[in-house]
Parts: structure tokens; sequence; C-alpha cells
């Protein structure tokens, strides 16, 4: 288009692009002024416990002493359980959608599983808390301990009282809540791939099984990984499911993982209102801080992913 | 896609020619393989199922416990202390005007931030920078734009406020309105742009009247589903707008919501309250869902006409 001429310089032309330019920078400040403010907040802490607040699990208001650990604990053992679940969950849902369902179910089923990601996760929480989290306890858990409790090495996981709630649980409802992210980006990479190369593998005699796995997932590998990181993003940040089902404690004395727990998001959740100005207000931004710096770095290794996978499609045709 | 089946018709005989032909090991490799496909397939459905499984769970309870709640005083009378009877009216309220500004305030500037990505900027630095960013705002933490808003606007006024969940809620629909924008208008065909410029319209024009308006479908779609995501978050208004148990209108004080209410009345032992928060969830999830699937009815129209 550049090789038009212009009409002639119009006022209004000039005015609406740079309209538009400055929106454009506002999301790049945004982005600026989210990690600016966090860092000015969290200042006093950072100063206060320096790096150790990383590795240290005091968590006592009234006597000001605070360490992260027990949080960061909570979120990252609760996405990975979430991922653990979500992406052989998710790899099915894509494999169902792409291969085996007949043509006229694809988009309802389709349409259904992203609808799990349309449900606010509130509603995830409170049925978490007063219908999954009973069942939980009074069936799964005791079998658990009863079977994978006993496995040396990973039985201490599965020991210990049956609350319902705990790590186990947020990471169970976690991975509810990411299956449709990665269900749907896996779903959507797969029907990137040329038919030409999946026709050749069936004029081989290649199973729809094989199929998938030896052609399609090499094929779609950068854009799978995107979506698997774009899940534990989400599973990261995830506040309000994982507030009603962890139970909110920041003592942990047990590997268990029916033991209640802390993440991130939930104890800002439940503190930072009620924070006193101050150490206690500034340790829950560093919290904030150290949360959107790990989710930022997931998303941007999804991203470019991603990214690499539509480059490496753009090139091919 | 009918060549997934591995034993398409006409296949079977060549096969059974060829297996008699070879030597006995292959047939059982082929028997091995086949077992391994129906043992991924079977899998597979059960992934289907299982996803499918938690949604319905979900749903019913939602649908069980939700319709019980619903009456006329939910809509009238306010959120009651402990103990006593009451309804959602300011909640409802708050969440109205809350989602209701953040769209205004949120859609025009993720429309032109769009606008600018699909139009102007799709090689330029700042375009490409901008697309990265909001795509990974797109899925940021929501709780982390509550804390911003927290330290931008209600440390600085120093009261919570209505104003600062709209801010709040406004910097979640941003993104989520520029990424549809920016797609929709890049299926837009660059034969209508150029024959709209060969009539000699300048670009803005070119823009407003032409490939904004072929494209109002989709972004009207963008639109709807950041109203859906916006009406369900909690963690962005829990230090921002706070709640109010009284009916307030003012955006400088603290406003009830649904969302803040549901948490609070959810967590809380008290019958009645959990019985309201059960109603409001309910209302939530209908509103939630009737949005996205209004949304894709929009879209699917578009598409087919």
């Amino acid at each position: 288009m550049a090789t038009l001429r212009k009409p002639k310089t119009d006022l209004a032309d000039v005015a609406f692009f740079n309209l538009t330019r400055a929106t454009a920078v506002l999301t790049l400040l945004m982005l600026g002024g989210i990690i600016v403010s966090l860092f000015y907040g969290s200042w006093p802490s950072i100063k206060e416990f320096g790096l150790s607040f990383l590795w240290t699990s005091d968590w006592n208001p009234p006597m000001e002493k605070f360490g992260a650990l027990i949080p960061i604990y909570g979120t990252l053992v609760t996405s990975l359980i979430a991922l653990l679940i979500a992406v052989p969950v998710s790899f099915g849902i894509a494999l169902f959608l792409t291969e085996l369902s007949p043509i006229w179910l694809r988009r309802p089923l389709g349409t259904a599983i992203e609808l799990l990601a349309a449900i606010p996760s509130i509603v995830y929480g409170m049925w978490g808390l007063l219908f999954f989290a009973p069942l939980f306890s009074k069936y799964v858990q005791p079998f658990l301990s009863a079977t994978l409790g006993n496995v040396p090495v990973i039985g201490n996981l599965f020991q210990g009282a049956p609350l319902g709630i705990g790590i186990l649980s947020a990471g169970i409802i976690l991975a509810v809540m990411v299956i449709p992210f990665i269900a749907s980006v896996m779903r959507d990479v797969f029907e990137v791939t040329p038919p030409m190369l999946k026709e050749s593998a069936y004029g081989l005699g290649a199973t729809t099984y094989e199929v998938v796995w030896s052609v399609v997932l090499p094929y779609t590998k950068a854009g799978v990984i995107g979506g698997i990181m774009l899940g534990l993003g989400r599973a990261l940040g995830e506040t309000m499911a994982v507030t009603f089902v962890i139970g909110n404690t920041n003592f942990l004395n047990s590997v268990s993982l029916f033991a209640p727990g802390n993440s991130i998001a939930s104890a800002l959740a439940n503190e930072f209102a009620e924070a006193d100005a101050g150490l206690h207000t500034s340790a829950l931004i560093e919290l904030g801080l150290i949360l959107f710096l790990i989710t930022f770095l997931v998303l941007a290794a999804s991203k470019f992913l991603l990214l690499r996978l539509a480059r490496q499609e753009g090139a091919k045709t | 896609m009918s060549a997934t089946s591995p034993t398409a018709p006409g296949m079977p005989s060549e096969s059974v020619d060829r297996s008699g032909f070879k030597a006995t090991p292959d047939a059982g490799l082929r028997r091995r393989r086949k077992i391994a496909n129906k043992v991924a397939l079977s899998l597979s459905l059960i992934a289907m199922s299982f996803g499918l499984f938690w949604l319905m769970w979900i749903l019913l309870t939602v649908l069980q416990y939700g319709v019980g709640g619903l009456s006329l005083t939910l809509f009238t009378q306010m959120t009651p202390p402990p103990g006593t009877a009451g309804g959602l009216a300011n909640a409802i309220a708050g969440s109205v005007i809350m989602v209701g500004l953040a769209t205004l305030i949120g859609t025009p500037i993720g429309l032109l931030s769009g606008i600018y990505l699909a139009e102007y900027g799709k090689h330029t630095w700042l375009g490409s920078a901008t697309r990265f960013i909001n795509d990974i705002l797109l899925s940021a933490p929501s709780i982390v734009i509550g804390l911003f808003v927290y330290a931008i606007y209600v440390a600085q006024v120093g009261s919570f406020s209505g104003m600062a969940g709209v801010i709040a809620l406004a910097l979640i629909v941003i993104p989520v309105v520029v990424r549809t924008t920016e797609n929709m208008l890049q299926l837009i065909p660059n034969t209508l742009r150029e024959a709209a410029f060969a009539l000699g319209a300048p670009r803005w024009k070119v823009i407003s009247k032409v490939t904004v308006r072929a494209s109002s479908a989709g972004i009207i779609t963008g639109v709807l589903l950041a109203v859906a995501r916006i009406s369900g978050e909690t963690a962005p208004l829990l230090f921002t707008a706070l709640s109010n148990q009284f009916w307030s209108l003012s955006l400088n004080d603290p406003m009830a919501n649904l969302p803040v209410t549901i948490f609070k009345f959810a967590m809380s032992p008290f019958k009645d309250w959990q019985e309201l928060a059960w109603a409001g969830v309910f209302l939530i999830t209908l509103g939630v869902l009737l949005l996205n699937i209004l949304a894709r009815a929009v879209f699917k129209h578009k598409v087919s006409g």
C-alpha cells in the first residue's frame, strides 16, 4: 500500500493514526506500570528481607516476619499437579476432536470444552469447597492412601488426614480449569498439520494413533508446548478457585499433598484488604511481584513457541 | 477425514493376501499396532468424557442449588446481615454498573489499539512489541491487575472505591478487545482496502467506514466475550471496589458487587448467606454462558452470511 499516492495530507488522517498509536503505547505503558508499581510497593519488604524472602517460611504479621516459601511452594505444586492431569487429558480431547469425532459433533463438543473455560473461577471455588471436597475426602483420599500411599518414596505424598481441602484438591480443580486452554490450543495446532503429511502416513498403513503420535505431534511440537505453557500460566495465577479449596494456612510441616497450604494468589486474596500498611502490605505486594514475574516468563515462553510454529507454518505454505 | 480408519473398505482383502504371503511375526506386529491404536483411541474417548463430566457436574450443581434461591426479593432487597432474609439487589446493581462502565472505557481503547496493530503497525517495532505484551496481559493473573490498581489509584486516593473496580475491570477488557479486533481486521481481504483507496478515500475513512465496518460482527463477539470474562472476575475487585453491604451508587465509595459478595457469603457458616451465594452463582453462570453463546451466534451469523 506504500506505493499508493496519498490524496493530500489529511489532518484527520494524522490525528487518527496518532490516536491509535497512542492507545498501543498505552498497552506497553501498562506492563511497565505494573512492574514499576509492584516493585515500588514491595521495596520496603525487599530491603528488609532481601533474597531470603524466597526461602524462609515464617509468615507472622504481628511479629513482622515474612517469608514466601509456603505460598511459592503451594503455587508451584498445585500448578504442577494440574499439568500432570491436564496435559494427557487435553491431548486425548484434541485427538478426539481432530481425528475421532464425527464431523457434526466436533463443533458442539469443542464448544462444550471451551465453556469449561467460561465458567467463572468463583463458581469452581464454591462448587469445589461444598461438593468436590466432601466427596473427595470421603471416597478418593482414603482410596489413594490405601493404594498409592503404600508405594515407597511417593507414598508419603498420599498420607495424612483426608480433609478434602488441601494442595491436591486445589491441583485437581486447577486441572479442570486449564484443560480447556490446553486442549483448544492443541486442537488448533493439530488442525494446521498439512493434510498431505497425514495422508502420506495413512497411505503407508499407519494407524490413527501412529499418525497423531509420530506425524502430527512432532510437526506441532512447538505449538503443543506453547499450549501447555499457556495452561501453566493460567494455573499459576488462578486465584478464587484455589482460595476456596487450598486451606489457606501458612504452616506446612509434611510433604503430604493432602495437607492444606497456601498459594501466592490466595494469600493476596485473603490478606491484602485487611493487611496493615507497612511491612505486611509490602510483603504481600512482593508476593504479587514474584507471581507476575513467574507468569510473565511462562507466558512469554508460550507466546514465543506459538509464534515459532506460526512462522514455520508461514514458511511452508 | 474419512481416512482415519485404518481398515478402509477395499483394504482388508489386500492386506490379508499380503499377511499370508509374509512371515508370521508380521501378523503379530500388526495385531499389536491395532491394539495400541484401539487403546489410544479409547483413552481419548475417556479424556473427552472426563472433560464433559466436570462441565455437567458443575452446571447441574449450580442449576440445582441456584434455582431454589431465585425469588423476586433477590432483586429488590439488600444483602442482609447474617441470620436474616434479604436479597442481592445492591450487589447486582453494583456489578452491572462496574461491568458496564469498564466495557465503555475498555472497548474504545482496545478497538483503537487493535486497529493500530492490524492497519498501521503490522511490521513496526511498536506493533510487534504491543502484540507480544498484549497477549501476555491477556493471560496475566487478574489479581495482579487488582494490586496494580490498588497501587496507582486506591493507595493514592486513600479509599476503596467503585471507580477503582471499574479501572481494574477495564484493564482486563482491553487485551481481549485488542486481540479480537486485530484478528478480525486481518481477515478483511486487502482488495477491499485497495478498492476504497482507489476511490480516493483517506486512510482513516477506509479504516472506519470499510474495514472496521466489515468486521463489526467479529469485533462485537470480542466485546461480548470481554463482558463475559469480567462479569465473573472476583480477584481484581477484592482490593479495589471491595464490597458494600448497603445500597450505594457512588463511584467514590466501596461498591457492592456479585463476585465479592458470593465469595464472602460462600465462605461463611451461615445458611442464609450460603443460599444467597448459590443464587448469585446461578445468576453469574447463567449470564456468562448466555453471553458466550450469544457471542458465538453473532460470529457464526457473520461467517455464514
